[in-house]
């Protein structure tokens, strides 16, 4: 998508779609949460209104997840039926600790793989939110013109541990200079230096926003710790459903 | 039993119950492996899909594991499906959805979320079924909280605890014996539920008690014929429901009779019987008058060929044996025919497996 392309795109947006989807950014900042990508585009989808009134379903995987075999079981199903299904795979090159070289031939691609069960495919760049937002756009048009289902695999690089909020490069499972590149790609950073420089926000909104942000966040934060723990009987009365 | 009954095959009544269901309730469906075949799954969905249509009644890719996922999704989504397998071994590949899914999303949504999923699965025997098509698994799927196993041994309860597993809300395994099939039995033509967690007392007499369940309870039943001649009368309790086990109409027949032999339909170790027994043994083991004593398929694979396969299960007259050896009686028991058939429920049964 070219620069053009883009402004018109952003001209086309309203102004306040553009500040959710910075408001959401600047909130995954804060978390430093590497989920942004997953959740934007959940969050985009949500947006977008169907004309349909049925549904479409995703759902969003690791690449770890496509060497399972219900992953091929479910491809099957889905073309087979013409389920209004879309799979995303977020291509982040490891399984915890072990990277994709160990775990799938350099031969392997999961869209060739997708597309010979039936399924409509596309790739792009993870951290590139408009090539997101333009693909998965295009995913649910194939659906509603009742093409089937479509597989979308994302490149994408995870920032920190694979469970839990810290910083796990210290074990020297992967090449430092790699982690550099992939950083410099940050779609939070990226998007909002686009948005600046596209005059469609400013530093006081971005202000603004991030205090408003961090406050919601430390209310839901003391609403969790200061909320009782469940009483025992729980465990006892959800077991079976009467 | 009501209104009109009649003489059904174990098969049909599945096959009755299934139809009912369907007819009553628009969002349940019936999807398997060979389920709108033209022999019907043993004649068990015979019809089905003439009268349902073919989004009602369903065959599969055969992905075991994909495909149960797929049950359980859409019982999320408000269906309530049937699933089938021919044989257990082939619910072997879906264990991850049925114990880590269907089984705990009532637990991990805090009670919002209900799987009400039946499976079926056919346990085999004979015709060379061999290790792999001949397995009871009901105590592995017993083991998990939030599962209900039930396993029918009678044309009546075929199609009562058919009905009942539909209506119930929580993931049910229902496991049906091949060799029960072709067996008749008198069953209502309306609708109709036999409680699930509710044992049977078929028949009764003071000397002992036999708790069997699935087809060992028409073994166990043979042996108390045999065992009535020789003056001996025995308390049988049909178990129905393998979990939750109705382990109260045990604990009063062995307060009566003080002995308790288990037949198992599988192999005993961390089975059916260790259960009864470990529970027997925790509440009643000062008042009774023998072990607890527990006879069930020898702790082997079952073999394919006939030839050994005929030292594997209980039958009536090693059922017999244990009894009388419990009670410390002489009892005159012809030894097997040789030309009684092995590896068949009875001579009218001809296949398929």
């Amino acid at each position: 998508m070219n620069f053009m392309e883009k402004k018109t795109v952003f001209q086309k947006v309203k102004r306040d779609q553009c500040i959710y989807l910075i408001k959401l950014m600047v909130f995954m900042e804060v978390l430093q949460s590497w989920l942004t990508l997953f959740l934007l585009v959940l969050v985009l989808l949500y947006r977008i209104k169907l004309k349909k009134k049925k549904n479409i379903v995703i759902v969003f995987f690791g690449d770890g997840a496509t060497e399972e075999g219900v992953f091929y079981e479910s491809l099957n199903f889905a073309a087979l039926h013409k389920v209004p299904i879309i799979f995303v795979c977020e291509n982040n090159g490891f399984s915890v600790y072990s990277n994709l070289e160990v775990r799938q031939s350099s031969k392997r691609n999961n869209v060739t793989i997708a597309e010979g069960h039936g399924l409509n495919t596309l790739k792009g760049d993870g951290n590139d939110i408009l090539e997101v937002y333009d693909l998965t756009k295009k995913a649910i048009e194939l659906i509603k013109q009742g093409k089937g289902p479509v597989y979308m695999e994302f490149d994408t690089y995870r920032w920190l541990e694979h469970c839990g909020p810290d910083d796990d490069d210290y074990l020297g499972y992967r090449d430092e200079k790699e982690v550099k590149e992939w950083k410099k790609r940050c779609p939070l950073k990226n998007y909002q230096d686009f948005l600046i420089d596209e005059k469609l926000i400013n530093q006081d909104e971005i202000q603004d926003m991030t205090s408003k942000l961090d406050k919601e966040i430390e209310e839901a934060v003391q609403f969790a710790k200061s909320s009782p723990f469940s009483k025992k009987e729980l465990l006892f009365s959800t077991v079976y459903s009467n | 039993m009501n209104s009109k009954s009649r003489s059904l095959k174990f098969s049909e009544a599945i096959q009755e119950a299934t139809a009912l269901a369907l007819r009553k309730d628009p969002s349940v469906y019936i999807m398997g492996l060979g389920v709108p075949d033209p022999k019907g799954l043993f004649g068990t969905t015979l019809g089905l899909e003439a009268e349902f249509g073919s989004h009602r009644v369903l065959d599969m890719p055969i992905s075991e594991n994909g495909m149960t996922g797929v049950a359980i999704g859409s019982a999320i989504s408000g269906m309530r499906p049937i699933l089938t397998h021919q044989r257990v071994e082939f619910a072997l590949l879906s264990v991850e959805q049925i114990v880590n899914q269907a089984a705990k999303w009532f637990h991990m949504t805090a009670g919002k979320k209900n799987i009400p999923l039946v499976i079926r699965m056919i346990i085999g025997r004979g015709w060379g079924q061999g290790a792999q098509h001949s397995q009871s698994l009901e105590s592995w799927f017993a083991h998990i909280p939030g599962l209900k196993v039930v396993m029918p041994a009678t044309p009546y309860d075929a199609k009562g605890l058919l009905i009942s597993a539909v209506e119930d809300n929580n993931p049910v395994i229902y496991i049906e014996h091949r060799w029960l099939h072709n067996t008749f039995g008198e069953v209502p033509e309306e609708s109709y539920t036999t409680p699930i967690g509710k044992a049977h007392v078929v028949s009764e007499g003071s000397d002992l008690t036999i708790v069997a369940h699935s087809y060992m309870t028409i073994e166990a039943l043979k042996a108390v014929k045999i065992l009535i001649n020789e003056g001996i009368n025995c308390d049988v309790i049909d178990l129905r429901t393998i979990r939750p086990l109705d382990i109260e109409t045990i604990i009063s027949s062995v307060e009566k009779t003080k002995k308790l032999l288990v037949v198992d339909n599988g192999w005993m170790h961390f089975g059916v019987s260790a259960e009864i027994i470990s529970i027997v043994s925790e509440r009643l083991s000062t008042s009774l008058e023998t072990n607890p004593k527990r006879i069930g398929i020898e702790d082997v694979p079952i073999p394919s060929t006939r030839a050994l396969a005929k030292y594997v299960y209980p039958t009536p007259i090693r059922i017999a044996r244990e009894v009388a050896s419990i009670l410390d009686q002489e009892i005159e028991i012809q030894d097997i025919d040789e030309n009684i058939p092995t590896d068949q429920p009875d001579a009218s049964f001809t296949g398929p497996f």
